[in-house]
Order: structure tokens, then sequence, then C-alpha cells
């Protein structure tokens, strides 16, 4: 039962908080919560990657991008000029589109926040696949600076193409009804709401991962880690393996990516930064490596003081400073040479 | 496309291709006497244009740079032995990790010192506004000192390593450290040695080539990829092979500009970095004899 603690909590937190912060007048922090939610949901993908099975990677943030950036792009693109099309006219008839206004009070049609979320994960996924399988035979150094690589190309791609709003980004996604009534959307009325929502999703993320890594798969991984041709030799498929949790851990960025865009109502190349996935990566490092709860912990609390201003100019700086600190402090000093 | 056109990428190509080149010895510097990629390695030109661009106002323009690579210098020791030998024994991993928050550390306080403006530093001969034409094109003066420091900086290279006792010791620690150290070579100093070499070379090319392409708290993590690119693709810690892999990467960028939108062009060069590792991690240049005993 005590692996299942820290899911807990934060289950309790997400319906415990609201209230509690609405009484002591600070509800604003909600806002900042519900962000880090989302940063710390995409961080716990990484620490399954690297944490568990030892591969690092620094494309985190690339992942995250595509998923937000596919969502706006499918839900805000404008259909109504289409509507003639038999494939369009096919999606509406299948109630798949949703009709609203454009900024200047013209009807639009747009796939709705559902499909477009859905064809966003797949997306990352489908990324995921084509670029783990290359970059997963690739070790160490090289296997950081692929993954590197990869995350610099999709945020010059997002600033460099005009269709996803260059350097300014996409703005105007709508608001993603999980249920009827139950929105994805910024804004002080849906801040207590969307703040539960977004610790839901993330309990659930923790809960399936600590399931995970305590299972069979959860165990290769370790020895994947620890040693891989003596995992291999065990009979562990380490190469389908790493595959697996690096789509997993892109999958688990895509969701995050997809849902902040949605909450925030617009995504940036910023997103993409490799500065982003070097945080992530931090995060992971602070929380312990294979430290589920760690991780999540860190996630929270160094986003939600990042969110707030606390670092002020020296934010980068703070994350750059601790993975030194992290890495000259933390034990499990171990030849590998 | 015209001749002077041609000649223009060509040269242009040519000098971002040495620069990159230049990044790229000192990552194999690094990999040659430690097995570990110091993603810092890009943070060396930048500190070494910024700190130039810094004294030039107060000191002659030449001694403003030695005072530039001399302080890199002391950056590259100092990152050594402060923190990465206490951390080298804790696996790839870790020094993988701690390099690149060096690297972020190194840049955030570039940017705390020298703010997010752009600088540079006065040609090495000439203004901005003289030119040596050849064949029609026309080339700031500066082209040939980028050129010439960085032939000089590969011919000096290969004499340290080949001629001088600390050049040899260097080589043997990197080809067998137990080896080297009975026969009473320090492995350990050879290493910081190593640091403060690709700390030099970093901050020399980071001063050729400030004012062609002036410099910015930022420029180290673009160019410590390129100069990682080029490394892999001449095959990681062979330093003559870079210059060659270098020359080509800086042409591919250079002309890609005929195909691809201005905006793509850095892309074009991790295309060739992920293509070369993902079809031959031993570089073109490597042999594949040697690239089976190592570990990508």
């Amino acid at each position: 039962m005590r692996r299942f603690a820290t899911v807990l909590l934060i289950a309790v937190c997400a319906f415990a908080l609201p209230p509690l912060l609405t009484a002591l007048k600070a509800a604003f922090l909600l806002t900042q919560l519900t962000m880090a939610a989302y940063y710390a949901l995409a961080s716990l993908g990484l620490c399954a990657l690297m944490g568990y099975a030892g591969q690092i990677s620094m494309g985190q943030a690339g992942f995250f991008a595509i998923g937000g950036y596919a969502s706006a792009y499918l839900s805000t693109r404008n259909l109504a000029a289409a509507s003639g099309d038999p494939l369009v006219g096919g999606l509406d008839a299948l109630g798949l589109l949703s009709r609203g206004a454009d900024a200047y009070g013209n009807p639009s049609l747009s796939l709705s926040p559902w499909i477009a979320a859905l064809c966003a994960i797949l997306l990352a996924i489908l990324v995921a696949v084509l670029i783990g399988i290359p970059v997963l035979k690739l070790k160490g150094h090289y296997l950081a600076m692929a993954t590197l690589g990869f995350g610099i190309v999709i945020e010059k791609i997002a600033r460099g193409t005009p269709a996803l709003g260059g350097a300014d980004g996409l703005s105007c996604v709508p608001a993603f009804a999980l249920l009827p009534g139950l929105e994805v959307t910024g804004g002080r009325a849906a801040r207590a709401v969307n703040f539960t929502i977004s610790w839901v999703v993330l309990a659930i993320g923790l809960l399936a991962l600590v399931n995970l890594v305590n299972s069979r798969p959860g165990r290769a991984l370790r020895a994947l880690h620890d040693g891989e041709e003596a995992a291999g030799a065990m009979g562990v498929d380490t190469a389908r393996y790493k595959l697996n949790v690096f789509v997993l851990g892109a999958a688990y960025a895509a969701v995050a990516g997809v849902l902040l865009t949605h909450y925030n109502g617009s995504i940036g190349p910023g997103e993409a930064n490799a500065m982003k996935s070097v945080r992530y990566v931090a995060i992971v490092a602070v929380g312990g490596m294979a430290n589920l709860s760690g991780t999540l912990a860190a996630g929270l609390l160094l986003n939600f003081l990042s969110l707030r201003g606390v670092f002020g100019s020296l934010d980068d700086l703070v994350f750059g400073v601790m993975l030194v600190a992290v890495m000259l402090l933390s034990p499990g000093v171990r030849s590998r040479r | 496309m015209r001749a002077e056109l041609f000649l223009q990428y060509l040269v242009s190509g040519l000098i971002y291709g040495s620069i990159y080149a230049a990044v790229a010895i000192g990552f194999n510097i690094i990999y040659n006497a430690t097995g570990i990629i110091n993603f810092a390695q890009g943070e060396f030109a930048m500190l070494g244009g910024m700190i130039a661009s810094s004294l030039a106002s107060r000191l002659p323009l030449a001694l403003a740079m030695a005072a530039a690579v001399a302080a890199t210098t002391l950056v590259g020791i100092g990152m050594e032995r402060a923190f990465l030998r206490r951390i080298a024994r804790g696996g790839v991993l870790k020094m993988i990790i701690a390099t690149i928050g060096l690297s972020i550390a190194i840049r955030e306080i570039a940017l705390l010192i020298w703010g997010e403006s752009v600088r540079t530093l006065p040609f090495f001969s000439g203004t901005e506004v003289s030119s040596v034409g050849i064949a029609g094109a026309h080339f700031s003066p500066q082209v040939f000192w980028v050129l010439g420091v960085t032939a000089l900086v590969v011919a000096a290279l290969t004499a340290f390593f080949k001629l001088t006792l600390i050049g040899k010791a260097m080589r043997g620690c990197s080809a067998n450290r137990e080896g080297a150290s009975l026969c009473g070579i320090d492995p350990d100093l050879m290493v910081t040695l190593a640091f403060g070499l690709s700390a030099a070379i970093g901050a020399i090319a980071g001063c050729a080539v400030a004012p062609l392409t002036q410099t910015h708290y930022a420029i180290g993590t673009g160019l410590g990829i390129k100069g990682f690119t080029v490394a892999a693709f001449g095959g990681l810690g062979n330093s003559l092979a870079a210059v060659g892999a270098g020359l080509i990467l800086g042409m591919l960028e250079s002309f890609s500009i005929i195909v691809v939108p201005e905006a793509y062009k850095d892309v074009v060069s991790i295309v060739v970095l992920l293509a070369v590792l993902f079809a031959k991690p031993s570089g073109i240049f490597g042999s594949r004899a040697a690239g089976a005993l190592k570990d990508y």
C-alpha cells in the first residue's frame, strides 16, 4: 500500500487544495499549481525513461511541443471554407467538428478538441517510434546529442513555419471539454475545476507508472539500466523495452502538452526550447533519478517556484546549478570506465 | 549560379566550417583524454569572444584576445578540477548531466555579466568596410584571418601532439591510462591539461570569428551542437578528420540556402548529425575496425 501513498496524496490534494487555498485567500496560486502539474506529468514520463531505463533524452520538450502544437493547430484551423469538401462534410456529419466564431465574428468550423488531442498524441507516438528506433541504438553521449538534435529540429520547425505562427506560436486555442461541463480552459471561473482536472490527471499518470515500475517490465527496465548485455542475456528484449519506454515517455509529454496548451489557450516555440528539455532532465535528477515520487515533488515544486517568478532572472541558472550540485553530491559512485 | 555568388557561398562555408572544426577539435581533445563529451564546449567559444570584446575597449586588441584566451583556459581548468574530476567515477550519464549543467551555468552567468546585447570585436586588420576582391567577389580581410588562425591552430596542435613530450604524454594517457601512469605520467594532470587546451582553442575560435558574426551570450549552444556534429562526422577523437568534416558541413550549410529556406538553415546540420549517428557513428573518416572498439 505504501507505494501508492503519493498517488493518494495527489488525489486528495486535487480536491482539498482549491477550497483550502480559497479560504486562505490564495486561490490565485491554483493557476501556477495547475501548470506545474502538467510540467510534472511530462517529467514523470522522462523519469521512467531516464531514471529507470537509464536512457537519457534531451528531447522531452520536443514531444511536449508536438502534442501542444498539433492539438492547437488542428483545433484552431478553420474548415468553414472547405465545408463543401466531402471529407469535411463527413466529419461534420459524424459530429467531430465544432462550430464557433472567429475573432471577427465570422462563423468558424474546426475539429473538435477531443479529435485534435487524440490526433496530437498519436502523432507524438508515431514520431517517437520513428525517432526512437534509430536513436535508441545509441548510448550515452551519442544518445544525448541525437535527442538534443531532435528537440532543436522541432523548435526550428515551430519557429520557422508560418502555419504554426512562427515566433508568436498559436493562440485562441479553444477550451477542451473532457466531459460536458468539464472544460480544460483558462479564466478565473474555471480555475478550481482545472486545478482538480490537472492533479487528477497527474495522479492517474503516476498510478500507471508506479504499477509499471513495480511489475515485470519495470524490473526489466532496471536490469537494462544496470547492464544492457546482462539484461539481454537474461532474456530481456532490450531494444523493444527501450523503445516502449521511450514512446511511453513521449506520450506523457504529449498529453501534458495538449492539456497545458488548451489550458493556456496558446503555445509558443519556447516550449520546444532545448532549455525546457534540460529542465525536465534537471527535475528527474533532483527527484533522485529512479524515484517517481521524488520526480513528482521536484517537478511540482520547481515549476511552481519558477512560474511564480521566485528565481527572477536567475531562473535558468538555478536549474543549471542544481544539475551540477546533484551530480556532485549524489551517492551511488560506480566506476564504468 | 553566377561565379561570384558561388565563390561568396564557398567562402562563407569555409569560414563557418573552420569555426565548427575548431570547436570539434576541442571536443576531440577532451574526448581523447577522458572518453567523455563536454557539453559545455560551445561556451568556451562564447566566453573567448565576450571577454575579448569587453577588454578590447581598454587594451590593445592582441592583448585583449590573449587575456580572453587565458581567462577561458582557466575556466576550462577550473571546471575540470572543481567539478568534473569529482563526478568522473559516477558513470557516463552523470558526466553528461554535469557538463550540461555547467554549460547552462556558464551561459547564464554570461547573461548576468554582459546582458542580452550583441557584441563584436574590432577587425584584426582594416575595418568592416574594407574588402579584398578575388575573381569579382569581395571578402572582408577577416575571412583570411579566420582561415589562417584555424590552419595555424591545427598545425600547432599536430606538432604539439607529435613532437613535444607533454603532447606525447597526453596521447599515451588516452591510449592506455594505467600504462601511462606506470611510465611516470600523471593521468589527472593530463586530463586537466586537456580541458585547458580545449578551452583555449575554443576561445581562439570565438575571438577569430567575433568580428564577422558578432557574439552573444547564447551562441555557445549552437556552436556546441555543430562542433559535435563535425566531430562525430569526422570520427570522434580524430582532429584532422574534423577539419575535413567541418569544411564539408560548412559548405552544406552555406549552399543549403539555395534549396532550404533560411529559417531552416540550422536544421540542415542537425539532420546531418542524425544521419551520421544513425548510419555510421564511427564517422565518415573513421575506420570500422576502430569504431568497433568504441561504445556508441
